[in-house]
C-alpha cells in the first residue's frame, strides 16, 4: 500500500510540478546546501556512519561542489536512493544531482544529463570459495541475487543468454536485502558492479569465505548526472569533475596546496585562479578549484582515501589511472 | 406561501454545487494532463504505451506462463499480475479458513483453546507486516539447508530411518532380517521425489499423456454426480425427512469414476522427477521460498483479523438462538454450522471482504523480498528501464482497482444471495 501511495506520488509530481527549474545553482545558494543523492549504503562510495556522517567516493563528489559553492564541504545534505527509486527523485527537483554509482547509457543520458565518469567499472560475480568455481562461465544454473532497477539485472540476462547458460535471478528492492539473502544461501552468486562487490563484500560476516571471479562482463562507466535543461548548473558539476582530475594530473593535492599557489606554471596558475577568471566564467569564483581541493583533495586523494589500496576495500587504480599514467582517466584542460 | 429567491431554492442550490464540484474536477484533470505533458516534453519522455512491445532484457524468477529475457514488457505486465493473482487469491483462501477456525476457537468454551486463539490474534496483529514477511524470510525460509544438504520429504527417507532403528536395535538380538526387510521396502519404493532447501520446495511434477483427458473428464462428471446427489438427498430429506449418508457414497463416486477411466485407458500421468545437478535441482517443479514467505505471512497476518471479524459476527447472533437450538435438541458443532454461522454471516461479509482487499494491497510488499509481483516487475523495475512513470502507474492502479471492485462485487454478490436464502428459509 505504502508502495501505491509512493507511485501515486511520483504521478502526482510530474502531473504538478512546475517547469523543471532551469537556475540550479541560485537554487542551491538561495538554499545554502547542495541536496546530493546517494545510495543507501555502499561502504567507499556513500555510506552513513553511526552518526549519519556520510563518507565516499559519490559523497565527497558532491562536498567537491559544495566546497566550490559555499567554501564549505559541509553544506551538503544526503538523500539516500535506492537503485530502483533513483531517478524520478532528480527528475521531480527533489535531489540537484544523483552522485550514486550509476552507469551512464544511452537511455539514462536521452533523460539526464551524465557529467562525466568519476569510476570506470564492470560488473562481477562474488561466489562462496567452498562452491570451487573460477570461472563465471561456471555459473550455469545457478541462482543468483542482484538489486532491481539497475543495469546490472539487464546485463546477467545477456551475458546468460549468450553463453548458453540457464540461471535463476532473484531481484530484491534494497542492496541490504540482496546481500543478506545471498549470505543465507538463497544464492550461489551475487551479481554487481566490481566496485560494489568489494563494497557489498564486506558487509559480511566472514569476507573471507567469498570471492570475487575474474570475468568482467559489462562496461559500467560510472558518474554524476543532472536534469537536462540547466546548462550553466551542468557546466558546474562536470567542471567539478575535471578540476579534480586535473589539480591530480598538475600535482596539486591538499597537501601540495600552499606551494602550488606560488607555482610559475601557467597551467597550474590557471587553474587555481592565480591567472584568469575561469572559475567567474562558469559561474562559481575564481578560486574554485583551490577551495574543491583544500576541502576535499584532488581525484586520486579521493580515490585513495575511499576505496584505493590503502582503504577498506582496497581497490587498485586500474584503469582508472590518469592518462598520462596509463589509466583512462581524462580532463579537458581549464583555459 | 411566499415566492422564494431562485438562489434559495434547495434543488437549485444542489444543482448548483454538484456543478461547481465537477467544474474544479474538470478543471482539475485538464490542468494535470496539461502540465504532466509539458513537464515530460521538457524532460525528454515520450509519452505512450510503445514501450509494452520492447524487449524487456531482465530475467523473473516465477513465472506462471512462459517468459524469457526476449519477451517484451507487456508480458512482464501479465508475469507480474498473475503472480499478484497468484499469491493474493491463494492468501485469501488460507487466510479465511485459518481465520474462521482461530475465530471460532476463541469462543470455544474450552480455556485453553480459547486462550492460545487470543494470544495469536494479539501477537500476530500487533507485529508489522512488513516484520513477519522478513521474518518467514530470511529466519525460517533462508535458515533451511541448501540444495545438497536438502530435508528429503517422503516415504523413503520415513522407512530408511525405521531401517536405521531396527539396526540399532540388532545389538539388543534382534535378527537381522527385519532391518533387511525395511531398507528392501524403502528401495521398492523408490528415492524421495520432494525436497525442501533455502532455494524452495522441489517436487515431482506430473506431465499428463494422452487419455489424461478422459480422466479429467471423469473427474468433471464425478463432481457434478456429486452435485446431484446432494440435492436430490436434500429434497429427499425435506419430503420425507429421511437423511442420506452423502458422505462415503460421494467419495466412492470421485474415487471410482476417476480409477475405472484409468482402468480404461492405462495410467495417463507420469513425473519428471527433480535431480540434483549442478547448484541446483533440475526437473520437477519448484514452489520458491519468496512466494512461500509472502503467502505464510500474508495468510496469518490477516487470518488474525478474520479472526475477529468472525468472533464479532458470532456474538452478534443473539443468544436465544443458540438456546433454542440447544433446547431443541442440536449438538454444539450442529447448532454452531447450522443456527449461528449462517446468521453470523451477514455481519462478517462486508469486514471480510476489507480484509481481503487489504491483503491484496499487502501483497505489494512482496519486492522486499524479491517476489516479483506486478508492483515489483511493472511499477517497480519496468518503471526505472523505462521511464513511463504516468502509463505504468495509471496501468497498476487500474489493475488494483479492477482487482478490489471484483473482489467487492463477487463479495456483495454472495452475500446478497446468503439474504436471500434467509428470506427464503424464514
Ligand atoms: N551501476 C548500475 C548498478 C548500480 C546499483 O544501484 N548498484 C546497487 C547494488 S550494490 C547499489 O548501489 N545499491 C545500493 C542501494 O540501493 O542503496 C546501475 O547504474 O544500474
Amino acid at each position: 500500500m505504502k508502495r501505491i501511495v509512493g507511485v501515486l506520488g511520483i504521478a502526482l509530481a510530474i502531473g504538478l510540478s512546475g517547469q523543471a527549474d532551469a537556475q540550479t545553482l541560485k537554487t542551491v545558494r538561495d538554499r545554502g546546501a547542495l541536496i546530493c543523492g546517494v545510495s543507501q549504503g555502499l561502504p567507499g562510495f556513500s555510506n552513513p556512519d553511526d552518526k549519519g556522517t556520510w563518507t565516499g567516493l559519490d559523497v565527497d563528489f558532491c562536498r567537491a561542489i559544495a566546497a566550490a559553492i559555499f567554501n564549505d564541504p559541509t553544506k551538503v545534505k544526503f538523500t539516500p536512493l535506492s537503485s530502483k527509486d533513483r531517478f524520478e527523485p532528480l527528475k521531480s527537483s527533489e535531489v540537484d544531482l544523483l552522485s550514486r554509482n550509476t552507469t551512464w547509457t544511452s537511455s539514462r543520458d536521452a533523460l539526464f544529463n551524465f557529467a562525466g565518469v568519476i569510476y570506470f567499472d564492470g560488473q562481477g560475480f562474488m561466489v562462496r570459495k567452498a562452491l570451487k568455481v573460477n570461472s563465471a562461465l561456471e555459473l550455469n544454473g545457478a541462482s543468483i541475487c542482484t538489486q532491481t532497477g539497475t543495469t546490472t539485472e539487464l546485463n546477467l540476462g545477456d551475458y546468460f543468454r549468450s553463453n548458453n547458460m540457464k540461471y535463476e535471478v532473484i531481484a530484491f528492492g534494497s542492496a541490504d536485502e540482496t546481500i543478506k539473502a545471498y549470505e543465507s544461501g538463497r544464492c550461489d552468486a551475487f551479481t554487481t558492479d566490481m566496485s560494489q562487490l568489494y563494497s557489498e563484500r564486506l558487509k559480511l560476516s566472514n569476507a573471507n569465505d567469498h570471492v570475487i571471479l575474474p570475468e568482467v562482463i559489462s562496461k559500467e562507466p560510472l558518474g554524476p548526472l543532472v536534469r537536462q535543461g540547466d546548462d550553466q548548473w551542468f557546466d558546474v558539476v562536470k567542471w567539478t569533475l575535471f578540476a579534480m582530475l586535473n589539480a591530480e594530473e598538475l600535482g596539486v593535492s591538499s597537501k601540495t596546496l600552499d606551494d602550488a599557489l606560488k607555482s610559475k606554471q601557467p597551467e597550474i596558475r590557471r587553474m587555481l585562479g592565480v591567472d584568469g577568471t575561469y572559475g567567474e566564467q562558469l559561474g562559481l569564483t575564481r578560486d574554485w578549484v583551490v577551495r574543491i581541493v583544500r576541502h576535499v583533495g584532488n581525484y586520486g586523494e579521493v580515490f585513495e582515501r575511499n576505496v584505493g589500496a590503502s582503504s577498506k576495500l582496497g581497490i587498485s587504480r586500474g584503469i582508472n589511472r590518469l592518462w598520462t599514467k596509463g589509466g583512462i582517466q581524462y580532463a579537458p584542460p581549464i583555459r | 406561501m411566499t415566492k422564494t429567491a431562485f438562489y434559495n431554492n434547495p434543488r437549485f442550490r444542489s444543482a448548483f454545487y454538484q456543478l461547481a464540484v465537477l467544474a474544479v474536477v474538470i478543471w482539475f484533470g485538464v490542468e494535470f494532463a496539461i502540465n504532466a505533458r509539458a513537464n515530460l516534453e521538457a524532460q525528454n519522455v515520450r509519452f505512450g504505451f510503445r514501450f509494452l512491445q520492447d524487449p524487456a532484457s531482465f530475467g523473473i524468477v516465477q513465472s506462471l506462463i512462459p517468459y524469457g529475457e526476449q519477451d517484451t514488457y507487456g508480458r512482464v505486465f501479465l508475469v507480474g499480475l498473475l503472480n499478484t493473482l497468484l499469491v493474493s487469491a491463494l492468501g485469501i483462501v488460507f487466510a479465511t479458513i485459518l481465520g474462521f477456525i482461530i475465530g471460532l476457537a476463541r469462543l470455544s468454551p474450552n480455556w485453553l483453546l480459547a486462550r492460545l486463539a487470543g494470544g495469536y490474534v494479539e501477537l500476530v496483529r500487533n507485529l508489522p507486516l512488513l516484520f513477519q514477511i522478513m521474518f518467514w524470510y530470511l529466519a525460517v525460509l533462508l535458515a533451511l539447508p541448501g540444495p545438497r544438504q536438502s530435508l528429503a520429504l517422503g516415504l523413503q527417507p520415513l522407512l530408511l530411518s525405521a531401517a536405521d532403528g531396527f539396526a540399532y536395535l540388532q545389538r539388543f538380538g534382534a535378527p537381522d532380517a527385519i532391518a533387511q526387510w525395511w531398507r528392501s521396502l524403502a528401495e521398492w519404493i523408490g528415492p524421495p521425489a520432494i525436497y525442501l532447501n533455502n532455494r524452495g520446495l522441489i517436487m515431482p511434477r506430473a506431465v499428463f499423456g494422452e487419455g489424461s483427458r478422459i480422466v479429467a473428464a471423469a473427474f468433471v462428471i464425478a463432481i457434478l454426480a456429486i452435485i446431484g446427489l446432494r440435492a436430490w438427498a436434500r429434497r429427499r430429506q425435506q419430503a420425507t425427512g429421511a437423511q442420506f449418508p452423502l458422505l462415503w457414497p460421494s467419495l466412492a463416486i470421485l474415487v471410482g469414476l476417476p480409477a475405472l477411466a484409468t482402468l480404461a485407458v492405462g495410467w495417463p500421468v507420469s513425473f519428471d522427477l527433480p535431480q540434483l545437478r549442478g547448484f541446483n535441482f533440475v526437473g520437477g517443479s519448484q514452489v520458491i521460498p519468496e512466494f512461500t514467505a509472502l503467502l505464510v505471512a500474508l495468510t496469518t497476518y490477516t487470518a488474525a483479523f478474520i479472526a475477529e471479524v468472525v468472533r464479532a459476527g458470532v456474538l452478534a447472533v443473539p443468544k436465544g438462538q443458540t438456546e433454542a437450538a440447544m433446547a431443541l435438541g442440536l449438538r454444539r458443532k450442529t447448532t454452531l454450522r447450522l443456527i449461528v454461522v449462517p446468521q453470523a454471516m451477514r455481519v462478517i461479509i462486508p469486514p471480510l471482504t476489507n480484509q481481503y482487499l487489504n491483503l491484496t494491497k499487502n501483497s505489494t510488499l512482496a519486492v522486499a523480498i524479491g517476489y516479483p509481483d506486478l508492483v515489483a516487475v511493472f511499477a517497480g523495475t519496468t518503471l526505472n528501464q523505462t521511464h513511463q512513470a504516468i502509463e505504468i502507474i495509471a496501468i497498476t492502479m487500474a489493475v488494483y482497482l479492477v482487482i478490489s471492485l471484483v473482489t467487492s462485487l463477487a463479495m456483495n454478490a454472495y452475500n446478497a444471495r446468503l439474504r436471500r436464502a434467509d428470506r427464503w428459509r424464514a
